[in-house]
This record gives C-alpha cells, sequence and structure tokens, in this order.
C-alpha cells in the first residue's frame, strides 16, 4: 500500500486522505455510464423482448436492423441532417464568434448572450415554436427545415468552442500579417484559421453530434420518408418494444462515443 | 554581439517622412488624441514617450492604419494615408507580443511579406538569408517558433517587419517583455540596425531610458497631447515642462519666486533663465540628484555654485550609484546621487549627518508652472 503514502499533488495530501474523494467519484462515473451501457448486453439478447441480462446471445437484431429499410432510410436521414447541419451551423458560428471577439463593442457580449439562447430556452419550446412556423412556409417534414432547426441549437456551441480558442490566440498576429501586406479575409485563412483548426473541426463534430442525437425537434419537424433515426427510435419504444432498439443504440452509442473522443483528442493537439 | 553591415543599404528602401496633422481620436469623452501635430523626418528614429493610457499607442496605431482617428490627417511624404487599409500603407510593424506565426518556420514568417509581394522564390530565399544574417540567426530559418528564446523571437519578428524594405518601421514596446540584460543590449542592437536601413522609424516606449538610447528624437505624449519634441539630451535638461521633468529622469522641483522686475529667485539665489518671467506667474527649479555634489564650507566659487545644506536623512547603496535624500530645513527635501567609487569619502555619509550641496549654477533647470501641472 506504498501507493496510499505518495504524495497526489503538490500539497502535502497523500492519495490515502484523498481515497473517499476516489471512491465517490468512480460511484458518480458509475452511476453515469451503467444506464447507457446496460442496453450494450440488452442488443446482443436473443428474446423477442427487452431483457436483463439477456438468457440467450445472439446478434439477430443487429441484422433487424441492418436489413429493415425502414430503419435504413432513418439511418440516412440522420446522418444526411447531421452533416448539412454540419456544414451550416459551423460558418456561421465560427464567424458569429469571431465578429463579436474581435468588435470589442459595448453590445457584443449582450449579443453573444443573445445568440447563445437556443442552449438554454427548454428545447420543447424552439420546437414548438419551429413546429408552428414551419406550418406557415410548409418546412415541416422537409430536410432543410430540419437542418435549421437544428443549426439553431448547434451554432451556439459552435461560438464557445470558437470563441474559448480565439482566447488562446494572440490577434496582434492578424494585426502584424495586415501591415505586411495581408487582406484581412486573407490575414483570416492564412493565419487565425490554421492556428484554431482544431477547434473548428472539434465543434464542427459537436454541430453534428447536436443534430445525430436530437430527438425533441425531430419529433415535431420530421416525418415521412425524412423522419430521422431518433424519431423511429422513440415511436418504437412507444408503440412495440424489441431488441432492435437496442442495437440501434448500442451502434449510437459508439458513433458519439467515438466522436466525442475525437473531439477531445484534437482539442488536445491545438495545446 | 553587433548588427554585422553586409550591403546594409540595398536592403533599405527609400525612407519616407510621416506628418500628422491635427489628429484627434476620442473615445467616449476621453481624449485619445487631442488634434496632435507632429513631423516625422525622413530617415529618422523618433519615440513616442508616455505613461500608459497617454495616447501613444493610439498614435502608433493610427499610423500603422489599425485605428481610425476621427479627423486630421497623416500622409507618409506627399500621400494621405489616412483612408487606406494596413495592407496598403507598407509599413513594417513590430508588436511587444512578437506576433510570430506559430504555425510556420522562423523562415517562413520571415517570406510572408515577400510571397504575399510575389517576389520569386529565388529571390525570397536570398532575401530571408541575408535578413536572418542581419539579426544574427544564420541557419536557424528551418527552426520552429516555439523553439526559439524570447530574445531570437524579437529578432525574427524585427527580420520580418523589414525583409520587405518598408519605407516606415513601426515598433509598439517591441523589448518589453525581454529581462533587463537582454533588452538594453537589443537597444544598442535596434539603434545600429536603424542607423543601417535608413527607414524612417517611430517607435514606442513608456521607459524613458530606453527612449534616451534610442532616439534621434523624442516625444514626450501625456493625455492624448505631444508635450515636448526633443533629442534626449533636450528632453532631459531642458524639460518644457513640470511633466517632463518628472517623467523623465529623477528631479526635485522647488518654488521660485518673482520678484517685481521679473527676475526669479530661490531663496537668495538670482536664477537665471531664458525664459520670459511674464510668460507665467508660477516657476520652479528643477534638480537632478546627481548633479548635485558634496561641498566643504569655503572649497567652493559661490558665482558658480547654488548651496544646500541640510541632515541626511536616508541613504540607500544601489550598486553603481548611491542615492540619498537630504531634508534642508524640513521645509524640503533634496534627492542626489553619486557614484560608489572607493575612493569617494561620500560613501562614508550615514542619516543624521549635517552637509552642505552644491548646484553648478550651467546646471540650473527652470521650468514654467509648478509640481501639480
Amino acid at each position: 500500500m506504498n501507493w496510499l503514502k505518495k504524495s497526489a499533488s503538490d500539497t502535502q495530501l497523500t492519495h490515502g486522505d484523498r481515497l473517499w474523494l476516489y471512491i465517490i467519484a468512480t460511484i458518480v462515473m458509475l452511476l453515469l455510464v451503467i444506464p447507457t451501457l446496460i442496453v450494450m448486453p440488452m442488443s446482443f439478447s436473443d428474446s423477442q423482448y427487452l431483457e436483463f441480462p439477456p438468457s440467450n446471445w445472439s446478434m439477430r437484431w443487429y441484422y433487424e436492423y441492418f436489413e429493415s429499410s425502414k430503419w435504413m432510410r432513418a439511418t440516412v436521414t440522420s446522418i444526411q441532417v447531421g452533416t448539412l447541419t454540419m456544414l451550416l451551423a459551423t460558418p456561421m458560428g465560427v464567424m458569429a464568434a469571431y465578429a463579436l471577439f474581435v468588435s470589442g463593442h459595448r453590445a457584443s457580449k449582450l449579443l453573444f448572450a443573445f445568440l447563445i439562447t437556443p442552449m438554454i430556452v427548454p428545447v420543447i419550446l424552439i420546437a414548438i415554436g419551429v413546429f408552428y412556423s414551419y406550418g406557415r412556409v410548409g418546412l415541416n417534414n422537409t430536410i432543410f427545415g430540419l437542418v435549421l432547426a437544428h443549426a439553431v441549437l448547434a451554432a451556439p456551441l459552435v461560438m464557445i468552442v470558437i470563441t474559448s480558442a480565439l482566447r488562446n490566440y494572440d490577434l496582434n498576429q492578424e494585426r502584424v500579417a495586415r501591415s505586411l501586406g495581408a487582406t484581412r479575409i486573407k490575414a483570416f485563412f492564412v493565419i487565425t484559421l490554421p492556428q484554431i483548426k482544431f477547434s473548428v473541426v472539434t465543434s464542427a463534430l459537436l454541430a453534428f453530434l447536436t443534430s445525430f442525437d436530437e430527438v425533441i425537434i425531430s419529433i415535431f419537424v420530421s416525418g415521412g420518408s425524412n423522419a430521422t433515426l431518433t424519431k423511429h427510435m422513440f415511436a418504437a419504444l412507444r408503440d412495440f418494444i424489441d431488441p432492435t432498439i437496442a442495437a440501434i443504440s448500442t451502434i449510437m452509442i459508439l458513433v458519439s462515443t467515438t466522436l466525442l473522443l475525437a473531439t477531445q483528442y484534437i482539442s488536445s493537439r491545438e495545446k | 554581439m553587433s548588427i554585422q553591415s553586409n550591403n546594409l543599404k540595398t536592403e533599405s528602401s527609400t525612407a519616407l517622412p510621416i506628418h500628422v496633422q491635427d489628429l484627434t481620436k476620442k473615445y467616449g469623452e476621453m481624449f485619445a488624441l487631442d488634434s496632435v501635430n507632429l513631423d516625422v523626418k525622413s530617415g529618422e528614429f523618433l519615440t513616442l514617450l508616455g505613461p500608459s493610457g497617454s495616447g501613444k499607442t493610439t498614435l502608433l496605431m493610427a499610423i500603422a492604419g489599425f485605428n481610425r482617428p476621427d479627423s486630421g490627417s497623416i500622409r507618409f511624404g506627399d500621400e494621405e494615408v489616412i483612408l487606406k487599409p494596413p495592407h496598403k500603407r507598407d509599413v513594417g510593424m513590430v508588436f511587444q507580443s512578437y506576433a510570430l506565426f506559430p504555425h510556420m518556420t522562423v523562415a517562413e514568417n520571415i517570406a510572408f511579406p515577400l510571397k504575399l509581394r510575389g517576389v520569386s522564390a529565388a529571390e525570397t530565399a536570398e532575401r530571408v538569408a541575408t535578413a536572418l544574417k542581419t539579426v544574427q540567426l544564420d541557419g536557424l530559418g528551418d527552426r520552429d517558433i516555439e523553439q526559439l528564446s524570447g530574445g531570437q523571437k524579437q529578432r525574427v519578428a524585427l527580420a520580418r517587419a523589414f525583409v520587405f524594405r518598408p519605407r516606415i518601421l513601426l515598433m509598439d514596446e517591441p523589448l518589453s517583455a525581454l529581462d533587463k540584460k537582454l533588452r538594453e543590449q537589443m537597444q544598442i542592437e535596434l539603434k545600429h540596425l536603424h542607423e543601417q536601413l535608413g527607414v524612417t522609424t517611430v517607435y514606442v516606449t513608456h521607459d524613458q531610458r530606453e527612449a534616451l538610447t534610442m532616439s534621434d528624437r523624442i516625444v514626450v505624449i501625456n493625455k492624448g497631447q505631444l508635450t515636448q519634441i526633443g533629442t534626449p539630451n533636450d528632453i532631459y535638461n531642458h524639460p518644457a515642462n513640470a511633466f517632463v521633468a518628472d517623467f523623465i529622469g529623477e528631479s526635485t522641483m522647488l518654488p521660485l519666486t518673482h520678484d517685481g522686475s521679473g527676475s526669479l529667485y530661490f531663496e537668495d539665489n538670482l536664477i537665471k533663465t531664458n525664459y520670459k518671467t511674464s510668460d507665467a506667474k508660477e516657476w520652479s527649479l528643477v534638480i537632478r540628484p546627481e548633479r548635485l555634489t558634496v561641498v566643504k564650507d569655503g572649497q567652493y566659487d559661490p558665482e558658480k555654485t547654488i548651496v544646500f545644506s541640510g541632515v541626511i536623512r536616508e541613504f540607500i547603496f544601489q550598486g553603481e550609484t548611491a542615492f540619498a535624500m537630504m531634508s534642508v530645513n524640513d521645509k524640503y527635501t533634496l534627492s542626489f546621487r553619486f557614484g560608489t567609487d572607493a575612493s569617494s569619502w561620500q560613501n562614508a555619509l550615514k542619516p543624521g549627518d549635517l552637509i552642505s550641496l552644491g548646484l553648478n549654477r550651467s546646471d540650473v533647470i527652470v521650468i514654467p508652472g509648478g509640481r501639480e501641472l
């Protein structure tokens, strides 16, 4: 038990003194993760119903998912919407973050707060608002409408990530570039952007995930052949519970976790 | 470590004078620049010296094109530039933070302005190599920026600023991030570099010693106004007012009395001045601490020397000089400085000693106004 007597930080605390913290932290982590992980074994069950722990193992629900044209179409829709949301929200968020950061205008803080309200307002309110507005202009059940609504949710994330990247960046570099003969746009693309590129990629992945994981707006706004994976899953849970859901969940967890780990890795490169 | 002269004149361009007229910039109700007029001569090293918030950086940024003044004119030679964006002004610029591009190598940083100007690859390589040599970084072109020391970074920033032969070089406190020794060494190097490039240079600093060391002329700036323009010698020995006397060097300021006939007196001493004494109500005597010497009774010429007698209150050894304060009849305190060589008997002074200090009449500085100017 030598390890318990080693100092845990620059202070005099040893790992032994901190044991209680480690225990609490472990419990908290388990509580956070177990409900997510529990679907994984359930997805490999042979049973007709969701069952934990499964009595027999099989891959049948994965075949069920990959062989169903309904699920596949929904998956393609989700990936399409996620990608388009990413392509729309990333440049928008980067531009807004840059403009507000550089301007230094008194109103820019206020404007920033205003632009990130979609993160604070309950999504259900946005969904209801979007649904009725789209009803007027005929955007319900369209990919374009869903992408717009998802971009509203994703842009604030992009703004937050990019703003914090700009805080660690010396804007004088752009000034120098301009004094050396670069136009403002050129200075941004040649000097600033390469230095915040990892944050831009991170924010783009987060924008994709925001859309890919989103349920509430999708339930209201998407439908028919343009229904997303999450909408179908929600409907399937309500109507008939079979382990296909667990199989899809497992795949989604893997995709999301991979993307999140990727963002963590990428942002650590930038330091 | 001095800048080598390797056909640097070909590296330089035709220097341009800068004419600043009635330049005004307001931030809210505060004047950052209050109708400033300034002529920077062609090829001159001019320093803007002032406390923080004095407007010196605002003026520099206006010349560079990074802020738009509310009114006034800036001309490079005959050309009005006030509406020109920074990238069309052709000025080299060096920032305090160096602002090197960390995603490029040393050589790529220096080549940046050449690339933007469409200089051929062969000529770019040659000019980058010459620039690197000029700042004594030969062979370091392939280094990453992170691998450089603070002093090296500053040299790269310099090389990048002059490699495209700008007509004007602007520097915003470029040395203030360096430690004292390196800073003093770089001051001399910069001075030599300027002599060899011959480019019109405007330098901003709050460090009076740096300004005195490097400049052809110094502009003392305070609250958005130019307080005095002159050579380092002028500024130090003939400060225009209490602010300049106080900001540059150490000084003791004592009020003078004005008799009916227009003569100025300090106690019983008639103080001569070139000023017309009717121009101001109040006048002050400025005494530089190092101009005072300890005198003994009967060993000075009262025609040439003004003598102050008092008690030593404070005595502080500071290395190359010692600093002491003498109280005169508890009415005012004089600071003085002297060398600390072993033979100096002043080294034996201690608080409580009674001494007399002499000020040569030719070292007398008179300024209009009082301390609270």
